[in-house]
C-alpha cells in the first residue's frame, strides 16, 4: 500500500485500535460501568440521550462561537496596536503575558457575580482564554517587517499605515490562521469549564449532572461531543488557512 | 590620499554633500562618535558612482543620508538642486535580499511602488491596466519575459534580484541606489546582471549609487569610484574610472581593467592596515 494513504487514515486507524482496546479491557476486566464505561456503553447512553445532548451541545456550540468571534476582533484590534508600535508593544506586552497566565477558570466566579448564571459567564470565558494567542500572532506578524523593505517602500512616502496594511496585514495572515486554530480549541475549554459551574445548559453543565446522576456513559458522551466539535473547526480553519496562505506553505519560500 | 573636488557652486551637481557628518542618536554625538564623517561629494546629472570598502564602514548609512530616511546631524545635502528634508520619491532603491511579497505575482511586485507614490497612486485604478503594461515591458527587458505571473518563490535568486531591480526602477526614479545588490548570487549570475543594470543605464541615465564590495563590479560598472574608510566612515579615496564605454564584460580580463582593481584593493588594504583613525 503506498505511504500517503497509509499516513491519511493513521490518526483513524490508531482511534479504531484504543477503542478496541478499551472494550477488550473492559469486558475482559468486567469493570464496572459506573467506574469507568465501555464504549460500548457510551455509545447506547449517546443514542439514548442524542437529543438531550444535541441541545445541550447546540448551546456550548453557539456560546463558544460568539466568544471567539469576540476574540478574533479583540485580539485582531490589540495585536493590531501591539505590532504597528514599539511604545504600546513595550506597554501592553508584559501585562499581556501576566493577565494570560491567570488561569480563566477562576475568573468563572467573578464573572458570576457580575453576569449571573447563564450565557454570560461562558461566553467571557471563552473570549478570555482565546484571544491571547490571536493577538500574539497577529502582533508578531507586523512585528517582524524587514528593515529593507520598509525602507524601499518609506522612501516613496510611504507611511505608517501604507506598510502595514500593503505588507504587515498580509504578512501576518498564515500567523493569524494558526493561531485561529489553537484558540478555537480553548475557546471550547473555556466555555466547558465556564459552564460546569455557571449554567444550567451546555455541555460542561451535562457533564455536571451527568456525573452526579452517576452516569458515567452520558457524562463520557458529552465529553465526546466537544472533542468533535473542537476537531471540526480545527480542521476547518486548517482548510480555510491552506487556501488563503498557500504562499507561505511553499518549502522553495526563503523569508 | 584624499582628492578634493573642485567646489564650484554654479556646476549642476546631482548629488552635493557638503561636510556632511551623522551620528545615530543624541548620546554618540555627543561623545563624538560619528557613523560618518566630514563627507564632500558632488554628482553630476546621470553619473554611475560606486562605493567600496569594508563592511561596516558606514555605506548603508550614506544610503539612507542619500535618501532622506536620515538627516544629517551636520552638514547640508543637495539633491537635484533641493536641500534634503525627508523621504526622496524620485529615488528607488534595491538590497541585498530582494524582499519580494510572496503573496504577490512578480508583476504585482513591481507595481507596488505604483501604488504608494504620487503622482501614480491616486490614478492608479483608473490607469491600472497602463501600469500594468509597463512593468510586464520592464520584466521583459531585464529577461523576465514569461515569469511575470509567476510568484517571486517560483523564482532563482538571480531572477528574484531583476525583479526587485525592476520595483526600484518602476517609478523612473532619477536616482538609483543599489546596496550590494549582487552580494548574494553566484559569480556567473552576478555578472549577467552587471550587463542588464549597464543596459538600463545606458538607456535611462538615471544617477546611480551602488554600494558594494566587490571592486571588480565597480570599477566595470561605475564612473567615479569611491573608497570608504571604516570608523570613522569617511572618503579616502576618489578614482576615476576611464575605461571607454560601452563597456563589455571582455573588458574585465584587460590590463587597464586589473590595474584599477588593483590600485583600489591597494588603497583597501591599506586602510585596513593603518586602522582607522590615521586615514585623512
Amino acid at each position: 500500500m503506498n505511504k500517503k494513504l497509509i499516513e491519511t487514515w493513521a490518526p483513524w486507524i490508531l482511534l479504531v485500535v484504543l477503542i478496541l482496546l478499551w472494550q477488550i479491557l473492559c469486558s475482559a476486566l468486567d469493570v464496572s460501568e459506573f467506574i469507568f464505561p465501555s464504549p460500548w456503553r457510551i455509545w447506547t447512553q449517546f443514542l439514548e440521550f442524542k437529543g438531550i445532548i444535541a441541545a445541550h451541545a447546540w448551546r456550548t456550540f453557539w456560546v463558544t462561537m460568539v466568544g471567539f468571534g469576540i476574540a478574533i476582533v479583540v485580539g485582531v484590534l490589540l495585536g493590531f496596536v501591539i505590532g504597528s508600535s514599539r511604545l504600546a508593544y513595550a506597554a501592553v506586552y508584559p501585562l499581556m503575558t501576566g493577565f494570560n497566565a491567570l488561569p480563566k477558570a477562576a475568573f468563572v466566579p467573578i464573572l458570576v457575580v457580575w453576569f449571573g448564571i447563564g450565557v454570560g459567564p461562558a461566553i467571557l470565558t471563552a473570549f478570555l482564554i482565546s484571544f491571547f494567542p490571536i493577538m500574539v500572532n497577529i502582533a508578531t506578524g507586523l512585528a517582524t517587517l524587514e528593515p529593507e523593505l520598509e525602507d524601499v517602500l518609506r522612501v516613496l512616502g510611504a507611511k505608517r499605515w501604507d506598510v502595514l496594511v500593503k505588507v504587515g496585514l498580509p504578512r501576518s495572515m498564515p500567523y493569524f490562521y494558526g493561531s485561529l486554530k489553537v484558540a478555537i480549541t480553548l475557546a471550547f475549554v473555556g466555555t466547558t469549564v465556564s459552564e460546569m459551574t455557571a449554567a444550567n445548559e451546555g455541555i460542561g453543565y451535562l457533564l455536571i449532572s451527568a456525573g452526579s446522576a452517576m452516569q458515567m456513559g452520558l457524562a463520557f458522551a458529552g465529553l465526546l461531543v466537544v472533542g468533535a466539535m473542537a476537531m471540526v473547526m480545527y480542521e476547518l480553519f486548517s482548510v480555510l488557512e491552506k487556501h488563503t496562505t498557500g504562499w507561505a506553505h511553499r518549502g522553495s519560500q526563503n523569508h | 590620499m584624499t582628492t578634493t573636488v573642485h567646489d564650484n557652486p554654479a556646476a549642476p551637481w546631482f548629488v552635493d554633500f557638503q561636510d556632511v557628518w551623522l551620528a545615530y542618536n543624541h548620546e554618540l554625538l555627543q561623545q563624538n562618535h560619528f557613523a560618518v564623517e566630514a563627507i564632500d561629494l558632488k554628482v553630476r546629472q546621470g553619473e554611475f558612482i560606486a562605493i567600496v570598502g569594508p563592511s561596516g564602514c558606514g555605506k548603508s548609512t550614506f544610503m539612507k543620508l542619500t535618501t532622506g530616511l536620515k538627516m544629517p546631524s551636520m552638514g547640508k545635502i543637495l539633491i537635484d538642486g533641493q536641500p534634503v528634508t525627508g523621504p526622496l520619491k524620485i529615488s528607488g532603491m534595491a538590497f541585498q535580499a530582494p524582499s519580494l511579497l510572496p503573496w504577490r505575482t512578480t508583476v504585482d511586485n513591481v507595481l507596488l511602488p505604483l501604488e504608494i507614490v504620487e503622482p501614480y497612486r491616486s490614478q492608479f485604478k483608473a490607469k491600472r491596466k497602463e501600469y500594468e503594461e509597463r512593468a510586464r515591458k520592464l520584466l521583459q527587458k531585464v529577461g523576465l519575459g514569461g515569469y511575470e505571473d509567476k510568484f517571486p518563490w517560483q523564482l532563482s535568486g538571480g531572477m528574484q534580484q531583476r525583479a526587485s531591480i525592476c520595483r526600484a526602477l518602476i517609478h523612473e526614479p532619477k536616482m538609483l541606489l543599489l546596496d550590494e545588490p549582487f552580494g548574494a548570487l553566484d559569480a556567473f549570475t552576478r555578472e549577467e546582471l552587471w550587463c542588464i543594470l549597464r543596459d538600463l543605464w545606458t538607456e535611462q541615465r538615471f544617477n546611480v549609487i551602488l554600494v558594494t564590495h566587490d571592486l571588480r563590479e565597480s570599477v566595470f560598472l561605475a564612473d567615479t569610484v569611491y573608497v570608504m574608510s571604516k570608523s570613522p566612515g569617511r572618503f579616502v579615496v576618489r578614482r576615476e574610472i576611464e575605461l571607454p564605454r560601452p563597456r563589455d564584460l571582455e573588458v574585465t580580463y584587460t590590463k587597464e581593467f586589473s590595474d584599477i582593481v588593483h590600485e583600489l584593493r591597494g588603497h583597501i588594504g591599506a586602510i585596513r592596515q593603518t586602522g582607522a583613525h590615521t586615514t585623512t
